[in-house]
């Protein structure tokens, strides 16, 4: 098995060459927070948390919900109850090449969830999950984006949150 | 967190990982294999179970199933991360954000 792509290093020769004189400065904390489960996971509530541009499909027509067509950066709500048929994603940065993103589950795993739910593993999933868009900007990220999906969660009264990048 | 980037995610830190080694897009599995999915999915639980410390990490043993040929080419000259249409709509992006925090000042 090859080892893992250095992306870092891979995107910053990659960037180099084509003509950008600055390297991208990645996000880097030296202090990660850490709770312990405090409950079950069949007693916990959980959400799933996305920056993989899902959204949800017009149910009378193609196309995405136009809400959200100009945003960049901001936190938006996928209500958990949305048929997985409606779910898709507009993302386009991913692996092109090796892959697709036609199967909502290969990276927001609602389904899943739903199973787990139904199998008892988990108690409930909360009625909201949570996309953000692609910011440029760490310090939007960190001030205004985080901290609502955060107090959305807590709204809903949410122990874990399964967080999907994409 | 589950994704497929160990280096950015780690760099960047977070209380526990589930690192998928698949090419970016699909972090929680092949594209309809649920049972992959379920297994993924499901690791990631036991992670949030398992835990100890800030950091902690687990691997998926999985590999991507049509070869590794993709962690050759990804970011490099020859194949562009992003080109055309996609690339376009990046900078367009880039722009509008540029454009909405003139805006809010």
């Amino acid at each position: 098995m090859a080892e893992p792509v250095k992306y870092i290093d891979r995107t910053r020769d990659y960037y180099l060459s084509q003509g950008y004189a600055k390297p991208y400065q990645w996000a880097h904390f030296d202090q990660i927070p850490f709770s312990r489960l405090a409950k079950p996971l069949s007693e916990c509530r959980a959400t799933l948390i996305s920056t993989s541009d899902v959204a949800i499909r017009n149910p009378d027509g193609e196309g995405r919900d136009k809400r959200h067509e100009d945003l960049v950066g901001s936190a938006y709500v996928i209500p958990t109850e949305t048929p997985e048929e409606l779910l898709f994603s507009r993302q386009e940065h991913y692996d092109q090449h090796a892959t697709h993103l036609d199967d909502v589950n290969s990276y927001f795993p609602i389904s899943r969830l739903k199973e787990q739910v139904a199998l008892g593993r988990l108690q409930s999933l909360a009625p909201r999950c949570h996309g953000v868009y692609t910011a440029y900007s760490q310090k939007r990220t960190l001030e205004v984006d985080a901290p609502e999906v955060l107090r959305r969660c807590r709204e809903d009264e949410v122990d874990i949150a399964v967080l999907t990048p994409v | 967190m589950i994704a497929t980037a160990k280096d950015i995610v780690q760099n960047c830190g977070v209380p526990r990982l589930l690192f998928v080694d698949f090419p970016l897009g699909n972090p929680c599995g092949v594209p309809f294999d649920i049972n992959m999915q379920s297994d993924i999915l499901e690791s990631a639980l036991g992670l949030l179970e398992t835990a100890e410390q800030s950091g902690d990490t687990t691997v998926a043993p999985y590999v991507w199933p049509e070869g590794e040929a993709w962690k050759e080419t990804i970011f490099t000259s020859e194949q562009p991360f992003l080109e055309g249409e996609a690339y376009d709509n990046w900078m367009a992006a880039k722009q509008r954000y540029r454009n909405q925090k003139k805006e809010e000042r």
